[in-house]
């Protein structure tokens, strides 16, 4: 993974005196509420319901075991024990103090961490395939590209005050859409042609209020012009992109109004007068970037070794969840395994102190010293070797990360909910529970097969609710929290915004409701068809009558 | 006299900033360097160049530099406004009159310009500030030097950090 240099360690320790020092002048009244607010959101500080809410930023979701340990010293000191995994891959604290938060930045600092841009209406956090550099379907390592992409975003003076927040994901996985660039303010997809690497790169996806999918801008765009292409493309926002309403300033809304075209016009004419100027990216940056990323020192080694094949012949429980929670790797002989944080009567991606450290060790122990967290909330151990998977199993399942639902219904997508959010609508915690209940036998889960359930508290749709087979949105009536159900949505091959079932629902109704559409999947799904496929198949119409149907 | 922030010092500001209000009231000063707004100075243009002193422009948000493109070499000083701290389509103004038009003279914040931003702005182009009036000038130079590591190119030097 990166590897800091001292000037990357130089800024970061910079920020923090910064920080401290701007908390220090709100503290004392020098700031106002208003005056400290971007300040202290840049630096990923939420003032939440019950305390502040501290964001840190998880670069494309890659940590290293000494950043873990970290992680989890700062929730015990100065947190109640746990933290959160964010769906872009960052990692939340729910409880700090506001004065302890510089002290917190240092502490992170000391391994590479930080909380930069992590909110505020600035480019966020760079996210990109949690398989990233280890899937064989990928044309390259994106990670290397989120990194440039990182550093030119990193306190860029032009855009620290953009109309609106600005998400970047990254994808090198051909007809698949793993990082949901679709649904990314920019979307950038590495392509290659002639041998040379290049970018598609989409503008205008979100989720949130008017969720939709992103237009393809740039149709080719070769390597050394990435950056340049993306500052046209910020700076058309920038000086563009609605600042009177809110709800409005998204790019997406921008791209909506002017067109596809006419923001492509726009980008160009920005891009013609950056184009082969200083910006432009070097063989030798992007070869140094490379080479933090190069593979670890792999065991040359088969696939399928018989200490794997006869765990999987005389285990169940391990086969079981070898076949839903393990995923092929580039490389001969090794695989990728998540654990699933997705215990139920625990908010989904929670994970205590004492937990990250013993993924810290079994990281240390299994896969080269990292780990990754994924935007469906859960982690990844990214190089096993086959032949260790069963006794990793094993120490998985003492500390109950092994749990054989990655896909299923009840790995589901949640944000933290009225809860903790002041944002929030509704509850969105105490619903996935239900459903978790509701669906705990392992045996009919695993024949329900691959469900994507996403849940958000509100409008804001950090549960990416719209991209969940089944979503389910927390709304606000009256004073009563309400839910609407969303199907079809799309966050696996595809990016796409599902659509609504129809009038919202009572809190005690979600879970009955989403029983009679499982229902009805399987009584009219046919062979090897996943829930998705028959919901495309039919479309919503059999769902929302059976939804809606009084005879039940 | 108010004082802003000039090439890194605290300096007396030698200009009058006029809004379209006072420039109504009272029409324009016959001696002395002026600030006009833009529609002063695509309405007046002739008589503010006829006039003893400078003339130095300033643009609102949504006013963006490419309407006095042309102009600027008869201007000794743009001036873009900030309203409000958050609106940053300045950044992108300050940018473009340094990189797209080459403007030398000086840029300047006015407005709502307030400490924790003057690294940014001073990154763009602007070489001036006028701190708002109810802030400490001189604590608001600390803001120059929060960092010492950069990594994209900017108005000052468009070298990001792979080519330095």
């Amino acid at each position: 993974m990166y590897v800091y240099r001292s000037h990357d360690q130089q800024l970061l320790n910079e920020r923090v005196a910064q920080f401290r020092d701007q908390t220090r002048r709100y503290l004392d009244g020098q700031l106002s509420d208003d005056e400290f607010l971007p300040l202290r959101l840049q630096n990923g500080l939420y003032i939440q319901r019950y305390a502040p809410m501290l964001r840190v930023s998880v670069p494309y979701g890659m940590l290293s075991s000494t950043q873990l340990r970290a992680l989890a010293r700062v929730a015990r000191q100065w947190d109640k024990g746990y933290c959160h995994v964010s769906t872009r891959q960052n990692i939340q604290y729910n409880w700090p103090a506001l004065e302890d938060v510089p002290d917190i930045l240092a502490a992170l600092a000391d391994v590479e961490m930080h909380a930069i841009q992590t909110s505020g209406n600035c480019i966020r956090n760079v996210t990109t395939d949690e398989f990233a550099g280890i899937n064989g379907k990928e044309i390259e390592d994106p990670r290397p590209w989120c990194e440039i992409i990182r550093q030119w975003a990193t306190f860029n003076p032009e855009f620290a005050y953009l109309p609106r927040k600005f998400k970047i994901a990254v994808n090198a996985v051909p007809d698949e859409d793993p990082a949901l660039i679709g649904v990314h303010d920019i979307g950038v997809q590495v392509l290659q042609r002639d041998g040379e690497t290049g970018f598609r790169v989409l503008a205008g996806g979100g989720l949130g209020r008017t969720p939709m999918t992103g237009e393809v801008i740039g149709e080719f765009v070769p390597w050394p012009d990435l950056l340049a292409y993306l500052e046209a493309i910020l700076r058309v926002y920038n000086k563009y992109g609605n600042r009177d309403n809110k709800y409005k300033a998204r790019i997406k809304i921008l791209v909506k109004a002017l067109g596809a075209e006419k923001f492509r016009a726009l980008t160009e004419a920005e891009f013609a007068e950056l184009k082969d100027g200083p910006m432009t990216l070097t063989a030798e940056e992007v070869d140094a970037m490379r080479s933090h990323f190069s593979a670890p020192a792999y065991d040359a080694i088969d696939d399928q070794p018989p200490a794997l094949q006869d765990a999987l012949a005389s285990d169940k429980a391990f086969n079981r969840w070898y076949h839903t929670n393990v995923t092929r790797h580039r490389q001969a002989g090794y695989a990728a395994v998540t654990l699933t944080l997705k215990k139920t009567g625990r908010a989904p991606g929670d994970i205590t102190d004492e937990e990250l450290e013993a993924v810290a060790d079994l990281a240390d122990q299994f896969s080269f010293g990292e780990a990754r967290t994924t935007h469906q909330q859960n982690m990844v151990l990214g190089d096993v070797r086959q032949d260790q998977l069963f006794t990793l199993w094993q120490r998985l399942d003492a500390l109950g990360f092994a749990t054989p639902n990655l896909k299923l219904l009840t790995d589901l997508v949640a944000c933290p909910g009225g809860d903790f959010c002041s944002l929030a609508n509704a509850k969105s915690l105490p619903i996935a529970e239900e459903i978790q209940r509701h669906f705990e036998d392992m045996d009919y889960l695993h024949d329900l097969g691959p469900i994507d359930v996403n849940i958000s508290g509100c409008m804001n749709a950090c549960g990416h609710h719209h991209i969940g087979h089944i979503g389910i949105l927390g709304v606000d009536k009256k004073g009563r929290e309400y839910y609407q159900i969303t199907l079809g949505g799309r966050g696996d091959k595809t990016s796409r915004i599902g659509e609504k079932l129809g009038p919202s629902f009572d809190t005690e109704q979600v879970v009955p409701i989403i029983a009679r559409l499982i229902d009805l999947y399987v009584e009219q799904r046919q062979p090897g068809e996943q829930f998705i496929d028959t919901y495309e198949r039919l479309g919503i119409d059999p769902f929302k009558e059976r939804a809606y149907a009084t005879d039940h | 006299m108010p004082q802003i922030i000039k090439d890194g010092v605290v300096v007396e500001d030698t200009w009058i900033h006029l809004s379209n209000e006072q420039i109504e009231q009272d029409g324009l000063p016959d001696s002395g360097d002026v600030i006009v707004p833009l529609s002063v100075w695509q309405a007046q243009k002739e008589v503010l160049l006829k006039r003893d002193g400078a003339v130095g422009v300033c643009l609102a948000p949504g006013e963006e530099p490419a309407a006095i493109a042309a102009d600027l070499p008869r201007l000794s000083l743009v001036a873009v406004s900030f309203p409000a701290f958050k609106d940053g389509r300045g950044y992108s103004y300050a940018r473009e009159l340094r990189t797209r038009y080459g403007y030398k003279g000086e840029i300047r914040a006015v407005g709502d310009v307030l400490r924790d931003q003057l690294f940014y702005m001073h990154r763009v182009g602007f070489n001036a500030f006028a701190v708002r009036a109810d802030r400490d000038i001189h604590d608001a130079l600390n803001g120059l030097k929060d960092f010492s590591v950069t990594y994209q190119g900017d108005a000052n030097d468009p070298r990001p950090i792979y080519r330095r």
